[in-house]
């Protein structure tokens, strides 16, 4: 038995939220094996072989599998998965979409989301938002797990040197196809994996003024985020929402600029190292939880931030 | 078409919830509950289908207690036709169990689509509609901001990480909501008169052939780490000077 890690990527690179589910892995302890399947991911297979404690990688290169369609992933994951005692992958879209698949295919119970872990078998996981914190034990014999990276620190990406071996499981549900996607271009860092995180929300009071929050951004080599307050009022796209219904970051700096502090924003954040808060009111929730408050117009004091730093 | 509504009684979003003295779960007395917010949003998905003439039958369904049929008959009043309470007295019945349950109601009605929620606002696991589409061999599009059907197909664009992502998948399928789907109406009073006499039938999860036993053992409950509040700087000067040399971060 050993510990199976879903490799996640885009056939060409691999996802370094992967380096924060092989760290829950070896939390757990024992061999460490990652699937990587995929269409031409023969690149990303090398990559997952230099992972640090990673002792073998199975690449599994299908056409069925090149847009990680759930049907088929999971099929491939659960015949893989039957051998090992643990399954995990990132609590990410992808990792949310298949893992609950893989575990209804193997008729067991899965455990979402951990932060923590106790034991083999016990975990700890967020509920409610992550206003409270479950201590859960699973008696399952195949544990299907999903990892917040953010809760882990990433193993280094170098010094391992695992063999590859090609998975010839070939699984096509027929059922479903990939028509298009739009992805966010941006020569920024990924909001998941960034260390400083800049994020605006209502008090920014359009999308153009994001730009005064980019000029920081690209000084800091920071990801742009966003509260839902900002997104729902359609300043800037969904995908740079941080909180309970967008993305949870935990970065060294998050900068939180015209946020109130809703619940809701605060439980995709808190966890950040550092938090400055810039507000002009001075009652906002955020300073609740900021290292460094700053009772300020946003728009004099984010110029004045960019030109400090 | 039919489609199924699977539904959840939560605790509403608006309230703070406290963890029991005792650690042993969250404090559910004397709390408000209401329909899970994903759950309103596949019921809204469901009604505008109907309103467009793609479906000619909403039937909500939930797995909970008694107080559940409260629900149901709010997801009557915004346009449900009928609905389903599987009743139990068991807290925390597990996602597998529901999905399985939901299975069972599958083979019984033969729905063309099933909406549900992506996740639901207390165990927050996401779990259900993609185990349920394991169970019954049906296509998923999860995370849901669009659904489109034609010819026999549903296309479903899905907010992913990186942005969104279309799929097409082949009818009958399962679709989970994510919050920009629609925005939910309120239901009208006269509405609310009427969902009062639509057909809620109640069935046990043994009828079913389900058994909701759990393999997962909530040990205990606690509550997050407080985050202390720290300073309040007076100029922007001084927050980079603090950044630099005693946070260390820039």
């Amino acid at each position: 038995m050993g510990i199976l890690v879903y490799a996640e990527h885009d056939n060409a690179a691999l996802n370094p939220a992967t380096l924060n589910v092989v760290a829950a892995a070896k939390a757990i302890g024992g061999d460490i094996t990652v699937l990587v399947a995929g269409e031409g991911c023969g690149a990303v297979a090398e990559a997952a072989a230099k992972v640090d404690g990673v002792s073998k990688v199975l690449c599994a290169d299908n056409a069925a599998y090149g847009h990680q369609l759930a049907e088929n992933i999971a099929e491939l994951v659960a015949e893989v998965g039957k051998d090992y005692s643990h399954v995990l992958a990132s609590a990410t879209t992808t990792g949310k979409n298949f893992m609950p698949r893989v575990a209804a295919l193997l008729d067991v119970e899965q455990v979402s989301d951990i932060i923590g872990v106790e034991s083999a078998d016990t975990f700890k996981r967020p509920i409610y938002a992550g206003n409270a914190i479950a201590t859960v034990q699973n008696s399952d014999s195949i544990k299907v797990i999903t990892v917040r990276g953010t809760a882990f620190d990433a193993v280094p990406a170098e010094g391992g040197s695992a063999s590859v071996e090609a998975c010839d499981v070939a699984k096509d549900l027929g059922k479903s196809s990939f028509v298009g996607e739009e992805l966010a271009k941006s020569d920024r860092p990924d909001l998941a994996a960034a260390d400083i995180v800049i994020s605006g929300g209502r008090g920014m009071q359009n999308g153009d003024n994001f730009e005064i929050l980019y000029k920081v951004a690209d000084k800091l080599g920071a990801a742009v985020g966003a509260s839902r307050a900002a997104v729902d009022a359609g300043f800037v796209p969904n995908d740079m929402q941080v909180g309970q219904t967008g993305k949870i970051v935990a970065p060294q700096l998050y900068i939180a600029v015209g946020i109130s502090g809703a619940i809701q924003h605060l439980a995709g954040m808190k966890d950040s190292k550092v938090i400055v808060a810039i507000n002009k009111d001075e009652e906002a929730p955020i300073f609740g939880v900021a290292d460094y408050g700053l009772v300020a117009d946003l728009f004099d004091a984010v110029p004045e931030l960019e030109k400090q730093i | 078409m039919k489609v199924l509504v699977p539904i959840k009684r939560v605790v509403d979003y608006n309230v703070k919830v406290r963890v029991k003295a005792d650690n042993s779960g969250v404090d559910l007395a004397n709390v408000k509950m209401a329909m899970n917010p994903f759950c309103e949003i596949a019921v809204e998905e469901a009604v505008r289908l109907k309103e467009k003439g793609v479906v000619t039958e909403i039937i909500a369904v939930t797995v909970g207690s008694k107080a559940a049929q409260e629900q149901l008959r709010t997801a009557m009043a915004l346009g449900a036709d009928r609905s389903i309470l599987v009743e139990t007295d068991q807290e925390d019945v597990q996602p597998l169990a529901v999905a399985k349950v939901l299975k069972a109601l599958v083979e019984k009605e033969s729905p063309d689509l099933v909406i549900l929620g992506k996740q639901a606002i207390d165990g927050d696991n996401s779990q259900t509609g993609q185990m349920l589409a394991a169970l019954t061999g049906m296509p998923q599009g999860t995370f849901a901001s669009e659904v489109v059907v034609a010819d026999g197909k549903v296309n479903v664009t899905r907010e992913v990480d990186g942005g969104l992502q279309t799929v097409a998948l082949d009818l009958p399928a399962v679709v989970t909501t994510d919050l920009r789907l629609n925005e939910p109406r309120y239901a009208s009073l006269p509405n609310i008169m009427k969902a009062k006499k639509k057909p809620l039938e109640t069935v046990a999860p043994g009828d079913l052939g389900v058994d909701l036993a759990s393999s997962t053992k909530t040990l205990k409950v606690e509550p997050p780490a407080e985050r202390q509040a720290g300073i309040k700087v007076a100029s922007v000067e001084e927050l980079v000077d603090k950044l630099k040399n005693e946070a260390k971060v820039i």
